[in-house]
């Protein structure tokens, strides 16, 4: 290594240290200046926006939410839910809801930015609630602290490599596999559905953002072992080792006592 | 005496030399493989083989080689994942090569005549049978063991006291205390603050927000260097804060809440696992394992699965300062149940 390196001279001990620096700069200045521009949180909110807001909110989400937001048999109130829990239901396309059931389920989102902007706008207007941190406040986080908190804080319900996993009578944790990082921020904030809200007391700003660091670095890092068969555990390895394996040792055993032709 | 020997002898080997009541069919006639009939084969076999020991041979080197090709490069992930994956394929497909050859070489190549191992009868002859019984005599004789009965008695007393010493050597194997006193308790005490898993942070009551859930364990064991784990294994406690009005509660136990805040063993009463799986809609806890689900709302009692008790509540309250504390140890030993437990 050293020998090619002093023969050649071409590159300097320290070259690669200095790629690593400037790729970090240069990827880092590309990602601010990208979210700095497309973040809608730095937006002012204008009267016009919460008026639209009410209107598309009057048109699409009051028949279960109540006209102003206040509640009904159908759906919960949402006033003091914050701009936060409108961009995590709408923008994931949980809300609005197809049907009743269980759990809401993830859709193509129905909304325009600026659509659920404007309706997170006209709901944290109603009341105060969490608001929307722009992207570039969840960037940066330590994901070695992050795995950490993620086993003992969210691995039972989500898996210990975010696979997601089965819940009571129909619901389910689902898979945190690529997921926006406004959203997993948003969910631990406001606690959708049946989660449990891990509140800035219980997971500080910075915790929240290891545990994004984490989910973000299972989104870019491959499984060690090879195939991970969804990360399942015992239900789809065994099902594997049960059919490939076990059929295997089985075809294995035929050709053994078998008489040759 | 004779007289019985004999005919024992005379009763067994009658067993022996009963007459078969069906006819040995005898072997079916010798199979001919392919490799007996034609020597073209029969080389080709042999081809076939040896190419199998060579690509075997062949591919324990390239698992060497593979481990230069696809290096791990310390903290690239990927790279692992190449060098695990090509460097398995290649032990394993030359492993079973070399496996798949030997078995071939035995069912194509050795021959394949059946063959009769007899089995034979494991009395000796009378002529050895009486040397035996003569041994023993002479030995009885010269030894005195029949005649000399003190010495004889006393050496068996000296046998049977030489394993006394290990009824106390291995009484170390049980275990060293007794089980009532290791799972019985727990390192909660009055006025253990309840702190953050795994932060060590002390909880305020104003810090828990409805339908928050807290990983919890006692501030005591934070500073254990030994024992940490079967401390906090013991003591992992879930905290939640329910609505006061979706919260029942018997009359006796009202005090160990505060505020809707309530306290629970993480460890499952069926055989232990964590159950923390809290949905904070329906206050319903979930165990992983075995699917045995709690009502928070009802001093988390069964409502299905394996279960047999409801967790465990731990008694709380705040101190001066604020911060949740625990009034007690838990009333009942938490976890799964064991002989020794009460009920």
């Amino acid at each position: 290594m050293s020998r090619s390196l002093n023969r050649s001279g071409r590159r300097h001990p320290l070259s690669s240290i200095a790629l690593i620096v400037i790729g970090l700069f240069v990827s880092g200045g590309a990602y601010a200046a990208f979210t700095g521009t497309a973040s809608a949180a730095d937006a002012p909110v204008s009267a016009t926006q919460i008026a639209d807001g009410k209107a598309l909110f009057s048109s699409n989400c009051a028949s279960c939410h109540g006209l102003s937001a206040q509640g009904t048999k159908a759906g919960p109130s949402l006033i003091g839910a914050g701009a936060l829990a409108v961009e995590f239901q709408v923008g994931s396309g949980r809300m609005p809801m197809s049907g009743s059931g269980p759990q809401a389920e993830k859709k193509p989102v129905q909304f325009t930015q600026p659509e659920i902007d404007a309706m997170a706008a006209w709901v944290a207007s109603l009341a105060p609630g969490p608001g929307v941190p722009t992207e570039a406040s969840l960037q940066g986080g330590n994901a070695a602290n992050g795995a950490e908190l993620f086993r003992v804080n969210c691995a039972m319900c989500h898996n210990v490599a975010g696979a997601g996993g089965a819940l009571t009578e129909g619901k389910w944790a689902p898979n945190l596999h690529n997921i926006d990082p406004v959203h997993i921020y948003a969910a631990m904030v406001t606690g959708p559905q049946n989660m449990p809200v891990f509140s800035d007391m219980n997971v500080t700003p910075s915790e929240k953002r290891d545990i994004i660091a984490y989910l973000k670095f299972l989104d870019e890092n491959p499984s060690v072992g090879g195939m991970d068969l969804g990360n399942l555990g015992p239900v789809s390895e065994g099902l594997f080792v049960w059919i490939f394996m076990l059929g295997g040792l089985v075809a294995i055993t035929i050709w053994l006592t078998a008489k040759s032709n | 005496m004779v007289d019985k020997k004999s005919e024992l002898a005379a009763k067994s080997s009658s067993a022996v030399s009963r007459p078969d009541r069906i006819q040995n069919p005898g072997f079916e006639p010798e199979h001919k493989r392919v490799t007996d009939e034609s020597p073209a084969r029969d080389s080709g076999a042999e081809r076939g083989i040896s190419v199998l020991f060579v690509v075997s041979a062949l591919l324990s080197v390239a698992a060497f080689a593979l481990n230069f090709i696809f290096p791990i490069v310390p903290g690239d992930l990927g790279t692992t994942r190449l060098n695990n994956m090509f460097v398995g394929l290649a032990i394993a497909a030359g492993l079973l090569a070399l496996g798949v050859g030997a078995v071939h070489w035995a069912k194509s190549l050795m021959h394949g005549h059946d063959l009769v191992e007899e089995r034979h009868g494991t009395r000796g002859s009378d002529e050895t049978r009486g040397r035996a019984v003569e041994i023993f005599q002479e030995a009885n004789k010269e030894s005195g063991w029949t005649r000399r009965r003190v010495l004889r008695n006393s050496l068996i007393g000296a046998l049977v006291a030489f394993p006394i010493p290990s009824i106390a050597l291995f009484r170390d194997l049980a275990p060293a205390n007794r089980p009532e006193d290791v799972l019985g308790f727990t390192s909660w005490k009055k006025g253990v603050r309840l702190t953050h898993d795994p932060g060590g942070v002390p909880i305020k009551a104003s810090e828990v927000t409805i339908g928050s859930a807290f990983h919890v364990i006692p501030e005591n064991i934070l500073e254990m260097t030994e024992g940490f784990l079967d401390e906090k294994a013991k003591a992992a406690v879930l905290l939640m804060r329910l609505p006061l009005a979706e919260l029942n509660e018997a009359e006796d136990r009202k005090s160990w809440s505060y505020d809707g805040i309530v306290a629970y063993s993480k460890i499952c009463t069926h055989v232990g696992c964590p159950v923390a799986l809290y949905e904070q809609q329906t206050h319903h806890l979930l165990c992983p394992c075995h699917q045995s689900q709690f009502d928070v709302s009802n001093h988390c009692a069964v409502i299905f699965g394996p279960a047999a008790r409801p967790l465990p509540q731990l008694p709380i309250t705040v101190d001066a300062e604020g911060y949740l504390v625990a009034q007690s140890d838990f009333l009942e030993p938490v976890g799964p149940s064991y002989w020794e437990r009460a009920r």
